[in-house]
Parts: C-alpha cells; sequence; structure tokens
C-alpha cells in the first residue's frame, strides 16, 4: 500500500507531447546571462572583438557553487550588457554576432572519465545544471561527501506542469543519452538503485523508458499519477522510495539523489561527444503561440526570435512565460533570453491567465487540504498581515515550495502564493538577524570574559 | 505590441468561486424546495421566498450602513436564506421568518465581520432563536398535505411521537418525507439527492453528513436496542437536512478534513443527547451551535504537520 501527497489536478494541455523537437537555425545574436544556476554568476573570460564557436568556453565559473558558460553560436563577441533574467533581477551577458555558420569548436573533444573526481570535474566542464528549472549546479550535486551514501538516484520525468513537454521528449528521443549519463554516473558513484519517475498521462516516454530499463537491471521505472506537483523533490523522494526528506535538508540526507532527466541526458551527451550544454529543447506553447511545438535553441537566443521561429502569435499575449503556469515567472519583454534551465516558453491569452476577483476567505480550507507539504497558507497570510514573524516561523512557511496549489484552488482568489513567497522573505530577513544579533552578543561577552 | 502583464506564479487558476461553491449548494437545496411544495403544498415555497428576500435584502443593507464592499452576489446570503425556510414549517407566520432571516445575517453574520468571519452557522442559529421565541408557531410540525397516513395528529413530529407516544408513520413515508416537520427537513430522498450532487460537485466531503449520521444510530442503536428505533431516530426531524446541508458549513466548522469528521461526531453525540435527556424533541440546530463554539479547539488540535517538519 503506498501513500501519496495531496495534490491537485491540473489541465494537462500537452499540446506538443508528440512532436519531436525541431532545431533552430542560429539567431543573429544571442545575449547569454552569467547567471544561469544557482550560485554565484560565472566570469566572463572573452573581450569585445573576440571570435568564438559553439562549444567554446566565454565565461568560467567564479567558485565551486557556479557553472561554466560555452558560446551556443560562431561568431564576434560584441560587448558585455546587461540583460533582466526572468526572476526580474539584473545581470551581466555576453552578446555574440553570431555568423550564421554554427561551426564547433575545433578544441571539443571528450573527456576521458575513469573515477568520481574524473566524472565530477567532467560535469563541471559540461556547464550541467538542473535543468528541471531550478539551475543548481550538477557538479555540486553528483559530488557526494566522503561517508554519505546513495542508495537511490531518481531521475524525474514527472513533468507535472501544464503545456511542458521537453521532458517527454527527452525521454522519448534521447534515451540513449540518458541511459549512458545514468550508468556512467552509477558505475562511478557505486549506485545500485535507479528509479525513473513519469506521470502517467506520457505513454511514449513511458514505453520508452521501460524500453531503456531493460538494459540495464539497476533501472526501473515508476509510473506515478498526474497529480500536480508529482515533479516537487520532495513529493517525487517520498512517493518512489517513501522517505520523508526533513524540512531544511536534502535527498542525500535520506540517500536520495534526484535528478532531472534532461539533466542526465545533457551529462550523457557531454561524456559521450564532449559537447557541452549550449542547446536547450524548448516546449513553445500557449494560447497565443501560432504554431506551438519543441524547439531545440541556441542558450541566449531572445524569445522575440524564438517566437518568430514557431510563426509568431496568433493572438494577443496577455503573459509571457518562462517556465509552466503553476511556478514559472512571467517577464515584462520579450528580449529576455533563453537560459540553461529554461524548459517552456509559454504566451498566454488573457482568457488563459486567472481571471477570478479577491473576495471574503470562506475558511473552505481548499489550501491546507490540497498542500502537498502539509502547510497552512491560510494560517501564513494572516501571520504574514500581523508581521507575526514568530507564528510564521512556528508555522514552517520556510518548507513551502510554492507549488502554486494554494493560489491554484483558492475560491476566493487570494495571492497565497505571493504571500508565501513574501513571508520566506521575512522570515529569513529575521532569522539573519537574529543569528547576527546572537553573534553579537557572544562576542561582547567573550570580550567581557577575557577583560576579567 | 500591448504591455506585457507580470504577476507572481501560479498564472492559471481553477473555476471555482465562492459564488460558484454557493450556487451548487442552492442547486443542491431545490430538490428539497420541491418536495417540500409538494409534500406541504405551495405555501412552502412563500416561506423560503420571505427567508431569501429578506436575507439578501438585509445583507444589502447592512452592507450600505457599515459603508462595504455589496456581497449580496456571492450568493451565501441566497444559501442562508433558503436554508433557513427550509427548517420553518409551511405554515410560519412571514413576519416571523423575516425576523429570522434578517437575525441570521445581521447579528450572527454581518457584526462578526461577513462571510467567513462569523463563528456560529447562522442559519441554525436562526432555527434556535425562532424556536424559543416562536415556539408556538414554529416549533412543530405540519401534517404533509399529501398523506398516505391521514391518522397523524395535526402539529405533532415523529420526534414528539416517539417522546409522548402515538402511532409512528411507515419508514417508507419517513423515506419519502410524508410526516409532519419544516419544510425541507422531512423528505430524506430530496436531501439524499442535494448530499450526492455536493459529493459530486466536491463542494462537500461525503464523511462528514456519514459520521454525523452514523454517530446517532449507533448511539440511538445501543441505548434503545432497536434497529427500527435507531432508523427513526436518523430519519426524523432535522438530522438529515443538518447532516448534509448545516455542519458542512465552512465558515463555522474546522477546515482540516480530520477536524470535519471530528465536528461531525461532536454533533452527533450532542445531538443524541439532546433528543434523548432534553426537554426539546429536536438537537441538531443545538448541536452546531455548541460544537461552533469548540471549532477553534478542534482546528488546533487537528491542525496539519508540515512535511518533515517534525523538531529535530
Amino acid at each position: 500500500m503506498r501513500f501519496f501527497l495531496n495534490g491537485i489536478h491540473v489541465p494537462h494541455r500537452k499540446n506538443t507531447a508528440s512532436m519531436k523537437a525541431v532545431r533552430m537555425p542560429s539567431p543573429q545574436a544571442v545575449t547569454i546571462p552569467m547567471s544561469m544556476h544557482i550560485g554565484k554568476a560565472a566570469k566572463p573570460i572573452v573581450k569585445v572583438g573576440d571570435r568564438v564557436y559553439v562549444g567554446t568556453l566565454i565565461a568560467e565559473a567564479d567558485g565551486y557553487v557556479s557553472s561554466p558558460i560555452y558560446s551556443s553560436v560562431s561568431g564576434v563577441v560584441k560587448g558585455i550588457v546587461d540583460v533582466t533574467l526572468p526572476i526580474g533581477a539584473m545581470c551581466r551577458a555576453i552578446k555574440i554576432e553570431s555568423d550564421g555558420e554554427m561551426t564547433p569548436d575545433a578544441d571539443i573533444s571528450v573527456p576521458s572519465v575513469s573515477n568520481k573526481a574524473e566524472l565530477i570535474e567532467a560535469i563541471r566542464k559540461s556547464g550541467t545544471v538542473g535543468l528541471g528549472g531550478a539551475g543548481f549546479p550538477s557538479h555540486v550535486k553528483f559530488n557526494v561527501p566522503e561517508g554519505k551514501n546513495v542508495s537511490e538516484l531518481i531521475i524525474n520525468g514527472a513533468e507535472c506542469e501544464p503545456y511542458i513537454t521537453s521532458d517527454t521528449r527527452t525521454m522519448v528521443d534521447k534515451s540513449d543519452d540518458m541511459l549512458y549519463g545514468i550508468q556512467r554516473i552509477c558505475d562511478l558513484l557505486n549506485i545500485n538503485r535507479v528509479i525513473i519517475g513519469i506521470e502517467n498521462n506520457k505513454a511514449e516516454a513511458i514505453a520508452s523508458m521501460k524500453k531503456m530499463a531493460e538494459s540495464d537491471s539497476r533501472i526501473e521505472v515508476d509510473v506515478l499519477p498526474s497529480v500536480y506537483p508529482q515533479g516537487g523533490e520532495k513529493v517525487l523522494v517520498y512517493h518512489t522510495t517513501g522517505k520523508v526528506i526533513p524540512a531544511g535538508k536534502l535527498p542525500l540526507d535520506v540517500g536520495c539523489i534526484v535528478s532531472n532527466c534532461t539533466t542526465v541526458a545533457a551529462i550523457g551527451n557531454y561524456l559521450k561527444c564532449g559537447i557541452p550544454l549550449v542547446n536547450k529543447c524548448v516546449t513553445v506553447d500557449g494560447g497565443a503561440v501560432s504554431k506551438p511545438m519543441n524547439v531545440i535553441v541556441p542558450v541566449g537566443t531572445s524569445l522575440s526570435d524564438l517566437f518568430e521561429f514557431v510563426g509568431g502569435f496568433k493572438g494577443e499575449p496577455y503573459k509571457v512565460l518562462i517556465g509552466g503556469p503553476m511556478m514559472g515567472q512571467s517577464v515584462e519583454s520579450l528580449d529576455t533570453p533563453v537560459m540553461k534551465n529554461t524548459n517552456a516558453a509559454l504566451a498566454l491569452t488573457k482568457a488563459e491567465c486567472k481571471g477570478k476577483t479577491e473576495t471574503a476567505c470562506i475558511h473552505c480550507g481548499a489550501c491546507t487540504n490540497r498542500c502537498p507539504l502539509g502547510l497552512d497558507p491560510r494560517a501564513f497570510m494572516r501571520a504574514y498581515r500581523c508581521d507575526n514573524v514568530e507564528e510564521l516561523e512556528k508555522l514552517r512557511v520556510d518548507i513551502c515550495m510554492e507549488c502554486g496549489c494554494c493560489s491554484y484552488v483558492c475560491p476566493a482568489a487570494k495571492p497565497l502564493v505571493e504571500t508565501n513567497k513574501l513571508s520566506k522573505a521575512k522570515l529569513r530577513a529575521y532569522l539573519a538577524e537574529k543569528r547576527a544579533k546572537a553573534e553579537l552578543e557572544n562576542k561582547k561577552f567573550g570580550e567581557e570574559k577575557k577583560n576579567g | 505590441m500591448a504591455k506585457l502583464h507580470i504577476s507572481s506564479s501560479p498564472h492559471i487558476s481553477s473555476k471555482r468561486t465562492t459564488q460558484s461553491i454557493m450556487l451548487d449548494v442552492v442547486i443542491a437545496l431545490m430538490p428539497l424546495l420541491i418536495a417540500g411544495c409538494i409534500i406541504f403544498g405551495m405555501r412552502s415555497l412563500l416561506v423560503v421566498g420571505a427567508s431569501v428576500v429578506a436575507s439578501v435584502g438585509s445583507e444589502y443593507i447592512f452592507c450600505l450602513i457599515t459603508k462595504k464592499k455589496n456581497t449580496i452576489f456571492d450568493l451565501s446570503a441566497v444559501v442562508t436564506g433558503v436554508i433557513i425556510g427550509l427548517n420553518l414549517p409551511a405554515t410560519a407566520p412571514i413576519w416571523q421568518v423575516i425576523v429570522g432571516s434578517v437575525f441570521a445575517i445581521v447579528v450572527v453574520k454581518g457584526l462578526f465581520g461577513g462571510l467567513g468571519q462569523n463563528f456560529a452557522n447562522p442559519a441554525a442559529t436562526a432555527r434556535v432563536f425562532l424556536l424559543i421565541c416562536f415556539s408556538g408557531t414554529l416549533a412543530g410540525g405540519v401534517t404533509p398535505k399529501l398523506s398516505s397516513a391521514p391518522d397523524l395528529v395535526a402539529g405533532a413530529t415523529p420526534l414528539t411521537v416517539m417522546r409522548d407516544g402515538g402511532e409512528l408513520p411507515s419508514l417508507l413515508d419517513m423515506f419519502l418525507g410524508l410526516r409532519g416537520g419544516a419544510i425541507g427537513e422531512t423528505c430524506v430522498l430530496a436531501i439524499l439527492i442535494g448530499f450526492a450532487y455536493l459529493v459530486i460537485r466536491r463542494v462537500i466531503n461525503f464523511e462528514v453528513p456519514l459520521i454525523y449520521v452514523a454517530t446517532v444510530f449507533v448511539l440511538s442503536l445501543i441505548a434503545d436496542n432497536s434497529f427500527s428505533v435507531a432508523l427513526y431516530q436518523v430519519l426524523s426531524g432535522g438530522l438529515m437536512l443538518g447532516a448534509v446541508f448545516m455542519i458542512t458549513d465552512y465558515a463555522t466548522t474546522p477546515v482540516t478534513r480530520e477536524g470535519k469528521m471530528v465536528f461531525a461526531f461532536g454533533c452527533g453525540l450532542i445531538t443524541y443527547l439532546i433528543r434523548a435527556y432534553g426537554s426539546y424533541p429536536e438537537g441538531v440546530s443545538f448541536a452546531i451551535l455548541l460544537m461552533n463554539i469548540l471549532t477553534p479547539y478542534i482546528q488546533k488540535w487537528t491542525a496539519k504537520r508540515p512535511f518533515g517538519g517534525a523538531k529535530v
């Protein structure tokens, strides 16, 4: 008997699931942000006028939690500019004018990997980050500290967000890359069990993964109900293994590594051919898009170039999203570039976006009863509005993964996720201040002691 | 191109609104009203209509006086009005109906901050209020116009018959609603249709009414040691109406599923105690009111545990 966490039924709208990804020709120019991952922004190592090729290193990782960046086109560096990221923050970016040739860098070579250290270095060099959307540098995730044991590698193929099918296409079209990546990782990290978690609405992907699993006894496929947020890390670990990740801990603390299927495919591709992460399969869809499809896009391509490639808009876009409609970010400009971890670019019409007006809370309990992590968004909102940070801490607002279930179901259209985000920020600031105060006290106390 | 809109995620939402939930409840109440009209005559419509008009009207005027946003279109006042009407006998004097509705909307709901802020169930409170104030005209039942038991004592309900002695209507009559009582409470068949609709539409959890009815049934079975008495207990009075439409109110019951179950059990317990030992023949509304007071505590005891949030 297995137990499932709460969740919600969202419309699937997987219009592009059966469409093989189409490679987009080189745009005239790409603007590649230096911050496409969690951690420190990469450091540009090229200057204006430099000639670069597809796969040329243009920025190196700045520190351990960072990731190197490669050119996605062949051409000439035009400048180091500022660009607005989907989250709204500004970031440095390298603008490269393409020559349209897409000439690969002559120095690309297959890495030789025979032990764990070499594997981690290869993953770092591949520029791979968490492609499910978070963008956590993969070499950090797979660099299991000594003494920690990994019993399961969980491959996230849930793809629970509406519209998005880029992971589905990875599982269908790139199962050989995935298999190679999984096998090398398992061999060198000594992992004996791999679980591929897929929602049951992806028949083609399930068939492809089951076929792949036949070739390696370590791999098994777990078909899960299509309940959002099936792909949430804690949710997926619980559903596939029954393990509960304690608040504030990582999957590694319960012996698991969770990696998106496209991430392992990218690693596999690099280990096989030495081509770093310079393209990303992006689902282009939404009611305002003329011809929804999956597109293989050079990183740094602007959204306007991408939408133009799929035939432009057939209706007035009301919101343009990077990522899915449940957790994606709405962008203010089509100049926003496609990044390593972009899995969808959606142009939604007004009719598709929520149009409810906020009314009084009727205490229906839908938010808390649907929350996969057992939280009470109604109580967060009350505590936030009263500025009661201690209460927010007690209610464990820090656990919230902002999946959006509460806001989605709320009949009173309360901005619950928005409040959760603000509450988390408020709690973080409060805890930081508390820590700083405690440190100061400690220091004072120490000095007093010293002075007798 | 027009300006793109920016907001926090999620960017889509379910179709459900407060208004659509209330509309579902009104739809679910319609079979009861129709059954009431058939069983007790067309005056039922007048009683329910009066209570709806009084509820909506008093909400509108209350919003106007207190300078609040007009909330009559959330339809919650309509729901309160229909439930109050269905809780009264078809012979109820209209002015008393209006007093009850205004009391429910203004005193029980409005003064506590409006929809979602009231701690007591407006319809249950109004029923208790009317029962105490106008027990002469509103407490008893009315003989059905349509009845296969013509010897039924006028004004007697099966509950008073059980208490004071007399002949009870058959179980089939009880199920179809051919017995004395309020407009909406007698026809169990109509209530079950409404129940099925609300469960299918996911407005209420099926186990809440079930636990309530089962609690009364089991207690009666133990105390009275008779299957048919227990069956009469659950089929009579306002128990079924209360089970489906009153103890499932959102604002005045705990929010978690577990909490709602505890609430339903408590209501069942109090209902039976009042019926068995109290001086009133009926205990549904009193039970709801008493449990409303405990709601915040039940909520606290049954609060969900954050996933992996145990103290380390």
